[in-house]
């Protein structure tokens, strides 16, 4: 008889197992608050030295950041006494009774005391326009662009800069300082760049070779050169430019620089929007019988424009921070108030300057923060209307 | 046959006033005569003034003594007999040199965070972020001012420097040692420049080689043997070909030395910590768009983490990269004329700070550091666009 092949098979098996195997110990898991840390801070040994070594650095940051601003810090004071380490032997921190006097010099400048209600009422109603345009939800938001554009300006010249016929004294923009001249700046940049960056956006793209040539050559020219060159421009040439009877004042030269500035910047913003509109749109609009205008109105500028908010929030976030440049120029913003109250010999010690600027930082940080915030839940309420 | 010949004739006619070519060429009349009146108003009024205030015009001044002095010239320059030109050549280096190495210092610290901002270590990419978000959102012009009035101008004076390997550092800048060349010192020179020379070259065979039979050679150990062992050698047999001025403390001041001003040392760790986190965002942003089949890919090829980062993505990425990357670049060396505000001598404190002054030609001085910054915009966008149609991808 032979064998059959199964049969050999079995004799060749060397080795049965006659126990079980022992059970493994469970897997990692990999949720939970352990499976995350495992995940995301601990994956590799590399991993586990950068957890190690950033932890260490940020508390290191924080414990500086807490002994200087808050542990260290003199709270109360009348001079620079209190934050002088050889007077108060102890380390200082941050001086805040600096802040604390100079507070109103930060906000209004040396804008006179008893005016000073014209200030903040400019404030409430340029916070109210800013809101109602902001707040997408608000009721009447067409109100709230006349309201804003048109009314907001005027009544806020009138009640800045006075009128003597309803017994508001003229406060001469010399006097003019601190936020509200930062404030003021970046609001006149804002509303002015953006309708000129639409007409120089649709020059550059218009089919009239005049109109396209001098929109290049404007946009072109005006981002090839520093801003601190255009502000020089405006506060050095522009006086050389026109009749004596028309020069413009130190703030109004730097506010023409930052808008003409910022208005090229807008334009190249805008363009990309309107090189996203597909062909059709202007196809369809003009095959309606559209004008040019119309078909801008109507069709293309509200498309364009919903695409581009984000970048155009961007645009005005550097616009906000380009502010800052006009204080090279001479004028008061909030950042020269600073530079000024700190070199104050009243307050000057080692740890004036730094407060300053931690001030400084912490309003230009929230401000710009706050608009990239706005644009970034833009972007994500505009793709949700996109997606499929 | 009369509906035929009706449909045949001539369109309706059309108003004088709404033909579109007259329309057009009424409105480019009327522009570019807006235009120009403007500018001749303008020239005429600039002249006007000019006269009343008897400043002279032109460029004559160019070539008259400056009598001020700067305090970092890397050309020779004496404030009695160098003229505005001379001052507006060493204005212009200095502005390159700062914006030189912070691109430099920008982009380096810029892909690590933008980089980092991807990790899948959530404190790296939060920390990463976080820097973005707070760098970016305050202005430049506080930044420079607290590097330098905060930080460096808070360094302790001269008699109590801090000392470390033979370089002081207080509040009048940093001073290194400053190497001299003695003999042999082209000859060494020479000997690194054809190490490097080697490396590469090395470098390029070991690549065709790889592309041929697969095979791997260990470039940055035969590298780095190739420029350093012959240097060494050197060294070994002839001794330092050039000693170091060590810098001296005297009672007031530092005496010898390479002396780096505060006012460069504020601008360049501004520029580059400011300009990196937007080099981070664009960075990051270039990563994000290589499409993620692309990692899957190499990864089940079995490339590891970083080399599929180093050879598959960011070659890719780059693409997208580059042209928002130049245009931080340009931004960066604009910015740097922020230097007026710490009085670091770039081109814009220089000319159109002390030489206007001086000489009191605002247009002439205004237009010839606007010309400076434009030139370098337009040839950088030149260069770009020819890039950008070199990496561009093929399609059909």
């Amino acid at each position: 008889m032979t064998t059959m092949e199964g049969d050999r098979d079995i004799t060749d098996i060397k080795f049965v197992r006659a126990t079980a195997i022992e059970a493994r110990p469970a897997p990692v898991p990999m949720s939970g608050a352990r499976g995350w840390m495992r995940a995301n801070l601990l994956s590799t040994p590399f991993n586990i030295v950068l957890t190690i070594l950033i932890v260490l650095l940020l508390a290191w940051v924080a414990n500086e950041l807490a002994k200087f601003l808050i542990f260290n810090a003199v709270w109360s004071g009348t001079d620079r006494n209190a934050c002088l380490e050889s007077i108060q032997h102890r380390e200082i921190g941050a001086c805040w009774p600096f802040v604390w006097e100079r507070w109103s010099y930060f906000v209004y400048g040396s804008y006179p005391i008893p005016q000073r209600w014209r200030v903040d009422l400019f404030f409430v109603m340029l916070a109210v326009g800013v809101v109602w345009l902001l707040w997408l939800e608000a009721p009447r938001r067409d109100l709230g662009v006349v309201y804003s554009f048109i009314v907001l300006p005027v009544v806020s010249y009138i009640l800045l800069h006075g009128f003597e016929l309803i017994g508001m004294p003229l406060v001469d923009t010399v006097l003019w300082g601190g936020v509200l001249v930062t404030v003021v700046v970046a609001s006149v940049g804002i509303v002015l760049s953006l309708p000129l960056g639409i007409l120089l956006a649709l020059g550059r793209r218009s089919r009239m070779p005049t109109v396209k040539l001098f929109s290049v050559m404007f946009i072109e020219f005006v981002r090839g050169v520093p801003l601190i060159t255009v502000l020089f421009m405006a506060s050095v040439m522009l006086p050389l430019f026109v009749p004596e009877a028309l020069e413009p004042d130190k703030l109004l030269r730097a506010l023409i620089g930052i808008a003409l500035f910022a208005s090229a910047y807008m334009a190249e913003v805008v363009r990309a929007g309107l090189q996203a509109i597909p062909k059709g749109q202007f196809e369809g609009a003009m095959a309606v019988g559209l004008g040019y205008w119309q078909m801008m109105r109507l069709i293309i500028l509200p498309q364009a424009l919903k695409i581009t908010i984000p970048n155009i929030v961007n645009t005005y976030i550097g616009l906000f921070k380009d502010t800052t440049l006009v204080f090279i120029v001479g004028i008061f913003d909030f950042l020269r108030t600073i530079e000024v109250a700190r070199i104050d010999p009243k307050w000057a010690t080692p740890v004036t300057s730094t407060t300053g600027y931690v001030v400084a930082a912490v309003f230009y940080l929230v401000f710009c923060y706050g608009m990239s915030r706005y644009a970034r839940a833009m972007e994500a309420r505009l793709a949700k209307g996109d997606s499929r | 046959m009369s509906i035929d010949a009706a449909s045949r004739s001539e369109p309706a006619p059309v108003a004088f006033y709404n033909n579109p070519k007259v329309r057009s060429a009424t409105y480019q009349i009327a522009l570019s005569a807006l235009v120009g009146f403007l500018v001749f108003e303008a020239a005429s009024n600039a002249v006007h003034h000019l006269e009343r205030a008897h400043i002279a015009s032109g460029f004559g001044f160019w070539n008259n003594a400056a009598g001020f002095d700067i305090s970092q010239a890397l050309i020779e320059y004496n404030s009695q007999v160098s003229t505005y030109g001379r001052a507006f050549w060493v204005g212009l280096l200095n502005t390159l040199v700062v914006a030189g190495l912070g691109i430099v210092f920008a982009t380096v610290l810029g892909f690590i965070i933008g980089i980092a901002q991807l990790s899948t270590n959530w404190l790296v990419a939060h920390t990463a972020g976080g820097y973005v978000e707070t760098i970016r959102n305050i202005p430049l012009l506080l930044q420079l001012l607290f590097w330098y009035n905060a930080v460096l101008k808070a360094l302790p004076d001269t008699r109590d420097s801090y000392a470390f390997g033979g370089a002081f550092l207080n509040n009048r800048g940093l001073v290194l040692p400053n190497p001299i060349g003695e003999t042999g010192e082209g000859v060494f020179v020479l000997t690194i420049i054809s190490g490097i020379l080697a490396a590469w070259l090395f470098r390029v065979w070991a690549k065709r080689r790889q592309a041929r039979t697969g095979e791997q050679a260990p470039l940055f150990a035969v590298g780095a043997a190739l420029v350093i062992l012959p240097a060494a050698l050197f060294v070994m047999l002839q001794g330092l070909p050039f000693s170091f001025d060590m810098p001296q403390r005297g009672r007031f001041n530092i005496t010898g030395g390479f002396e780096v001003l505060p006012e460069f040392a504020a601008l360049l760790f501004g520029l580059s910590i400011y300009t990196a986190a937007f080099i981070a965002e664009v960075v990051r942003a270039g990563i994000l768009a290589v499409s993620r089949g692309q990692t899957e890919a190499a990864y089940a090829l079995g490339l590891r983490p970083r080399a599929t980062l180093r050879l598959i993505v960011l070659p890719q990425a780059m693409r997208v990269i580059v042209p928002p990357l130049t245009s931080q670049y340009l931004n960066l060396t604009k910015n740097s004329s922020l230097a007026v505000a710490i009085g670091y001598p770039d081109l814009v404190q220089v000319f159109t700070g002390t030489v206007l002054n001086q000489t009191g030609q605002a247009v002439e001085v205004v237009a010839i550091t606007m010309a400076v910054y434009l030139t370098i915009s337009l040839a950088t966008s030149l260069l770009m666009n020819i890039y950008n149609s070199q990496i561009a991808l093929v399609e059909k």
